[in-house]
Order: C-alpha cells, then structure tokens, then sequence
C-alpha cells in the first residue's frame, strides 16, 4: 500500500493576522431588530427605591435631532463595585445590572432607569457612567461620561473637583459632562443631552491605559 | 465607420464616478491606530453632521471602562444563534456557516463574552420600517442572532448570505453583501460594532463604508474567508471570520476593585 498523500488544507486564504485590531464600521441605520432588547433601559426595575432616570436627545451638526443612535450605559452601583454577575442583558424584575442600551426614538430622545453610581472604589474619579454612542454616519463609536451637577452637593462638587478628566476640561467643555437635573412625576431625574457635532459638542474620549497616569 | 475601441463614448462623470475619485485620494493617507476608519471620511456622506469636529480628551480608562458587562447563559437562547430556525418554514437564500474566534490584542480567546448579528435577507431586505429597498421580505426571516463565544473564544451563527442593498449615499450606491457584528470583549474599552464581508465581493472599491478603512491589510481584516471545511456536505457553505478586539483586556490591579 502507498503512503497516503498530504493534501494541503482547502481554504483559500491565509488566516487573518491575530493580533491587528478588526476595524469598526458603522452601526447604520437598521440595528432596530438586532441590537435593542426589552427593558434594555431598565438597569434596574419600575419602582425601585432610589432609582433616577438619565435621558437627553443626541443632535448632530446642525441641531437636528438623531433619530438612529444607540447608547449603551455601564456603571458602578451605589456601592462603589461593578455588579460581576453573568446576566447583563437578563432582566429579572429584581436586579442592578450596571448595564443598559437604548436606541433613540423618532425624537431623538433616550432614557433609562438605574440607580446612582458611587465613585468607583479605589480610585480619584468622581461618580459617572460610563457611555457609548453609535448612530449610523458614526464609522466608530464614541465613547463619553455622565458626570452629576455640582449643585446637588458640597460632596459631588469635592469629588467632580477632584475628578482627573473633569479638572483637565474648561469649563465650557466640562459643563457638556455633567447632566442636569430634571425631576420628573416618576422620581428623579437628569438631562444628559448628547451633542456629535458643533456648538456645545460632548467631551468624547479616547481611552488610553496610562495615559495620565 | 464604427468606434474603435481605443475610442470609447465619451460618458458623463456619475456621482459614483465622484465618490470613487474621493475614495481613491483618502486611500492614500497614513492608517489611524488599530486602521480604524476616519469618522470625518468624506465619501460616507452621514459623517459630514456626525463626526465630532473637536479631538477626543485622552484619558485612561476609568473603573467602569476598564470591565464590560458580564453575560451569561441567562442573556442567550439556545436557539438565538442559528437565524434559520426562528420561524416556522426555511428562509430564502444561501444557507452559511459563519464561525471564527474572538481573541484580544495579545491573541489570547475572549471567552463566554456576547457576539451579535444583524442582516438582511437573501433579496438585500432588512425587516425594518426605515429600508425602502422594493425587495420581498421573507416571512421565515428576521435576520437578528446572538451567541456567547465559547472557551476558545469561539462563536458560531448559522443564516443565509445577505444580499446586496441599495442605499441613498448617492445615485446608484450599492452596498457590498455583509453582516453587522456587535462584541464585547472584557473591557469596557474593548467593544466594538463592525461589518463582516464576503470574499471576493465587486461592490468593495466602490462602497464608501468598506472603503473608510483606508488600510489595504486592515480592510482584508473584514473579509471572511471561505473556508471548505467548514463547509457541511449538503447543507451550507462556510465561512471563517476571527475578530480582534483593540485596546487591553481587563486586568485587576486590586481584586477589591472588581
Ligand atoms: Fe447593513
């Protein structure tokens, strides 16, 4: 009997490098089926006690509302920890998921319900959450912070004092940072307004390990 | 006397023709870190109102942004990854395979993190309100999936391959076939929304979208390969497409902190 033959695998390319980063392409416009999930705003459930709801239009260039923008949220919980529990997108009518993604409406507009955040343990930065935006005419997303007004208390004034990325911003670009607050009937409220483009455009970020550090 | 074919009709410059120019001058400017596309690129017409005008403010990264969400078996159905069984009857098109790993910057598999897909159907059709494209919908198919990679960093989807779509870019823009990817990796810092491509596809040198990523080699990274063994005899076509996430993975400092 002869040697069986080594045949060379049968793919057609080489594998794609495994270390370059896979390029970011735009969400576009028709993510509505994909990406938004019930109760998605919900990071925590209808009629928890201390919840606040953060909402706000994201405008382009020109003002004009964007009606096909997704935002996702994640943060610290009221304890200063990320919650570590698998199950970010599972709403169970009882848990803080730290997690959420809403797409805006017609109106451009967003919201969602969550608790507030406390500094997160073992570092200088001032409560946030941490936001992502992408929209279609957005190649790669963005990353920005809802920061609370200084207004509201002689320790959230210290701790946004203190903070490395506000103290870094005047005061113009600063003030894009920190939402507003905005009761509503259902409990406390802030307006954190998202701007891409122009007059009054949002701080974004690019975050870098070390970079101030 | 006919034509020669040295000399052909002179045809009036399309706004393809525009946009292929402005595609072929920023082909030629240096890559961005990790060949990620400008988000002022011109030829995407969207951008002009969207992209920022200010630079971005360098920071590191802070608690939140240096963890993502964790998932789970809670966050997927078991079903949630095969696109060809969400309904009662088959969809319509070319049944695929489309497989590969997720791994980070240093090459080491992102595990049990979440990868979701989003496509049109065989006709080029999202079943959406906003596309107008006058092409069937298919009533087997919605065109949405998710996974959780596995300890490998492996995901897997079974769907059909999308068709090619028009869009209002500019006249007669067309957009090569593909898949919308979302995945998280262990950072915050680490999520990424992007397409997957087809190999081979013609629209790619005229599809402002694809061509944003101005970098030859980092536009091969959006492009599957087919890949015979991953083929299932009688069944589907298979393609492979590994993805690669930027920015560090998560690294406790402090078990406290998380
Ligand atoms: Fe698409």
């Amino acid at each position: 009997m002869s040697e069986p033959t080594a045949f060379p695998a049968a793919s057609t390319a080489l594998p794609a490098s495994m270390t370059e980063p896979t390029p970011s392409q735009t969400v576009g416009p028709f993510f509505a089926f994909g990406l938004p999930f019930d109760g998605g705003g919900d990071v925590v459930p209808p009629g928890t006690p201390g919840a606040i709801s953060v909402h706000g239009t994201v405008r382009d260039g020109a003002g004009a509302p964007i009606p096909d923008a997704l935002l996702e949220f994640w943060q610290t919980g009221p304890d200063g920890r990320l919650p570590s529990r698998a199950g970010s997108f599972h709403r169970d009518g009882r848990s803080f998921t730290g997690f959420a993604r809403v797409p805006t409406d017609r109106a451009g507009d967003y919201a969602i319900r969550t608790l507030r955040p406390a500094a997160p343990a073992g570092s200088g930065d001032a409560p946030h959450l941490a936001v992502t935006v992408f929209a279609r005419g957005l190649l790669h997303h963005l990353f920005t912070r809802v920061y609370f007004p200084n207004a509201e208390s002689d320790d959230v004034a210290r701790a946004n004092a203190a903070d490395p990325l506000l103290a870094s911003l005047d005061e113009d670009r600063r003030a894009t940072l920190l939402a507003v607050p905005d009761g509503s009937a259902t409990g406390p409220g802030y307006r954190f307004d998202v701007r891409l483009q122009g007059p009054g455009e949002t701080v974004f970020l690019d975050l870098i390990p070390g970079s101030a550090e | 006397m006919s034509p020669s074919p040295a000399d052909p009709p002179a045809r009036e410059a399309t706004e393809q023709d525009r946009i292929v120019s402005e595609i072929r001058t920023a082909a030629g400017l240096p890559p961005l870190r990790g060949g990620h596309p400008d988000r002022a690129y011109g030829p995407y017409r969207s951008t002009a109102l969207r992209a920022p005008s200010q630079p971005l403010v360098v920071t590191p990264p802070s608690l939140p942004e240096r963890f993502a969400p964790v998932f789970g078996v809670a966050d997927v159905g078991k079903l949630d990854h095969d696109l060809t069984r969400q309904h009662v009857g088959d969809p319509l098109g070319e049944r695929i395979v489309v497989t590969g790993r997720v791994r980070d910057g240093e090459g080491r598999p992102v595990r049990n993190q979440l990868v979701e897909v989003w496509q049109a159907n065989a006709s080029g059709r999202y079943r959406h309100e906003g596309d107008q494209h006058p092409a069937p919908l298919d009533p087997n198919f919605s065109g949405g999936g998710r996974c959780l990679t596995d300890d490998d960093g492996r995901y897997r989807f079974v769907t059909i391959k999308p068709g090619a779509y028009p869009w209002r870019n500019h006249t007669n823009a067309w957009r090569p076939a593909h898949i919308h990817f979302s995945v998280f990796g262990t950072a915050f810092t680490q999520r990424v929304v992007t397409q997957m491509y087809f190999p081979g596809d013609p629209l790619f040198g005229l599809d402002p979208i694809f061509s944003s990523v101005t970098d030859e080699k980092a536009q091969q990274r959006l492009i599957a390969r087919y890949d015979h063994d991953t083929t299932v005899e009688e069944w589907a076509l298979g393609y492979q497409w590994d993805i690669v996430l930027d920015g560090p993975a998560a690294t406790p400092e402090d078990p406290d902190e998380q």
